[in-house]
């Protein structure tokens, strides 16, 4: 009775020995620079089914989401020189829909194995044709009817920016970057982000976007102590 | 009932409307590639699970309706082919039409009785069936074409049903290369309906055309001319199956420049600019290239079909009908070159990049009929020369069916 009672006092500590060792990794992207403007999706308006979705303005793309201070969303950003740790399969699904015939959230990130479910909230069918280029993940394209059941995805190895579009509404298009590892986010449109759990120490960050391009900071994760990044990409 | 010349004569506009129908389906390709949407159709033979030709029309939806539109016209080249290949058989074909009618029939109702949920499939080929079933009671046919002619029509059917399979396999396998051969092919086998239509003409069974001689200078120019046409197409369909868009965005100059920079740095500048508003794949430097090649080509065509027209002219003169053809030819590959251009200008706005499309296989197609009747006409002069050598060397044997060199 006294071992067991040691070993579960034992095991508590150890467990918080690594809750105290890992990392958080926190920070802001921003543009430098003004960026492009965006187009106008006409394709979208003059549909006669999903136009009507769309009773305002004509939408546009969405390739530059920026703050009024250049706070720029829809950057990947993650530990570069780490792989091997994915925890996918046990991770809960990463979520896309289609909405108003556009994908939202247009960029999405996750680990290998994880999975993606795409769902269809839209009045009208849409298929969706997952483009990877990696050898090892699978092209799919799949079908889906209005309210019908969700569709879910995953992929075997890391790729960045796997396309997903669909082919009966061409303008629908988003990207979903893959990592075999669990250390990534995607900046909101504040700009911000927040990688946990990161093991102490040192790394380098990237932050990608699909037009800014690419930044990398060295950084250093100490036990327990949060670590600030801020990075800023140049407009093109 | 109707003369063998009159159903000849009919069986000739049957294969014009055939070609015709072929060009149509080419521009219902064309609409496809041109907005993206190969794939906005999953399956294959079937549409989302429906036959075919069951398919609701509330469901053709965005990309949908260019792509159901293709394969039900494509359906109808070929039902077009089957007919134009049995009439080539003429007469002899009405034991085929009733049999094989009998059979669909047999196999159509045998379908619905043992699979009723495929009740769809089996309408289709009952249909079919009964359609051969009463053209064989009425079925006059004609003469039969010529052995060859017959067998170009077996090959125009082969040629149809390898295209829809290879449609079909670029859908359900997901492979862009087997896009490229099914734009090739289809552009082949525009060339083959046309020659068949060409063929079985009563302009090709009487007529020759004049000055023959100077004609036969020209077949080696005309060939040539439409060889490069050919791989112009070829590397044309190659750049539209790679479905990244405009991999050049500018013209005449190439980002602004004489020759683009194509190393990966520049390829990434380019990529980073473009605000697609459609899903198009990254451009390549080896697209850029696949580009730049297509314009070089582009020069060197306008240069030889010019040429041939040019040639044709200082030998033949204005009033011959060689001339008319090859300046109609010069014709439209100029107003190739004007829609290449603006389909750039346009960011390639799919209905200039499916005219594109439609006018490279009108000038191919036009190429080809002009080398087949200069060709012949060559070969013509060959067997009249040999005639005459013959005579010559034989001044004693009894003198056959005199021929002019001048016809």
């Amino acid at each position: 009775m006294k071992n067991i009672a040691t070993s579960i006092v034992l095991a508590a500590l150890a467990a918080g020995l690594c809750a105290v060792q890992a990392g958080e990794i926190t920070g802001k992207i921003t543009l430098k620079g003004t960026a492009p403007k965006e187009r106008d999706i006409t394709p979208l308006k003059e549909d006669p089914t999903c136009g009507k979705l769309h009773p305002g303005p004509v939408p546009t793309t969405r390739f530059y989401v920026v703050g009024a201070a250049g706070e720029l969303a829809d950057v990947v950003v993650s530990l570069e020189g780490v792989s091997g740790k994915s925890k996918g399969e046990a991770a809960a699904p990463a979520v896309m829909d289609q909405k108003t015939c556009l994908y939202v959230p247009q960029i999405l990130a996750v680990q290998t194995g994880q999975k993606i479910t795409v769902k269809n909230s839209d009045p009208v069918m849409h298929n969706v044709h997952a483009q990877p280029a990696t050898t090892g993940n699978k092209e799919e394209n799949k079908v889906q009817m209005p309210n019908s059941e969700d569709l879910n995805f995953s992929f075997a190895k890391p790729e960045e920016f796997v396309k997903f579009k669909c082919d009966v509404h061409p303008w629908m298009f988003a990207w979903v970057s893959v990592f075999d590892h669990p250390y990534f986010a995607v900046s909101k449109a504040d700009g911000t982000f927040k990688i946990s759990d990161v093991p102490p120490g040192k790394y380098t960050l990237k932050a990608i976007h699909r037009k800014a391009g690419a930044a990398t900071q060295e950084i250093e994760v100490k036990d327990g102590a949060p670590t600030t990044v801020t990075l800023a990409l140049d407009a093109k | 009932m109707l003369s063998d010349s009159a159903v000849n004569r009919a069986r000739h506009w049957f294969a014009v409307l055939t070609a015709a129908a072929t060009l149509g389906l080419i521009l219902a390709g064309g609409l496809v590639t041109s907005h993206g949407v190969g794939m906005s159709v999953p399956d294959w033979p079937n549409t989302y699970g429906y036959n075919l030709f069951f398919f609701p029309i509330s469901k053709w939806a965005g990309g949908i309706f260019y792509e159901h539109s293709h394969r039900l016209v494509a359906s109808g080249v070929g039902l077009l082919t089957v007919i134009l290949a049995i009439w080539l058989h003429g007469r002899a074909a009405r034991p085929l039409l009733r049999w094989g009618g009998g059979l669909l029939s047999g196999a159509g109702l045998g379908l619905w009785g043992v699979m009723p949920g495929r009740w769809s499939d089996a309408v289709v080929v009952l249909a079919v069936g009964v359609a051969g079933l009463a053209a064989s009671v009425v079925w006059s046919g004609g003469e039969p074409a010529p052995k060859w002619l017959r067998r170009l029509g077996i090959l125009a059917v082969v040629a149809v049903i390898a295209q829809g399979v290879l449609g079909g396999l670029r859908v359900t396998q997901i492979r862009d290369e087997l896009g490229i051969f099914h734009a090739a092919l289809a552009q082949a086998f525009f060339c083959l309906m046309c020659a068949i239509a060409l063929f079985t003409s009563p302009w090709w069974a009487k007529r020759r055309p004049a000055d023959t001689a100077a004609a036969r200078c020209l077949a080696p120019c005309y060939v040539t001319a439409s060889c490069l046409i050919l791989a112009q197409l070829v590397l044309g369909a190659t750049m539209r199956h790679q479905h990244a868009g405009l991999a050049i965005p500018d013209f005449p100059l190439a980002y602004g420049k004489v020759w683009p920079d194509t190393d990966p740095a520049a390829v990434e500048r380019y990529n980073q600019r473009r605000m697609e508003i459609v899903a198009v794949r990254p451009i390549t430097g080896f697209q850029i290239e696949l580009q730049m090649a297509h314009r070089l080509l582009a020069t060197v065509v306008v240069a030889a079909v010019f040429f041939c027209a040019w040639q044709t002219f200082a030998r033949l003169g204005r009033n011959n009908l060689w001339s008319v053809l090859t300046l109609g030819w010069a014709g439209l590959i100029s107003l190739q070159v004007i829609l290449g251009a603006v389909t750039i200008w346009s960011d390639k706005a799919a209905d200039i990049a499916t005219a594109h499309v439609f006018v490279g296989a009108l000038s191919l197609a036009l190429g080809s009929l002009i080398c087949i009747v200069s060709i012949r006409t060559a070969l013509d002069i060959m067997k009249v020369k040999a005639a005459f050598d013959a005579a010559r060397e034989a001044p004693d044997q009894p003198p056959g069916p005199r021929i002019s060199a001048a016809n």
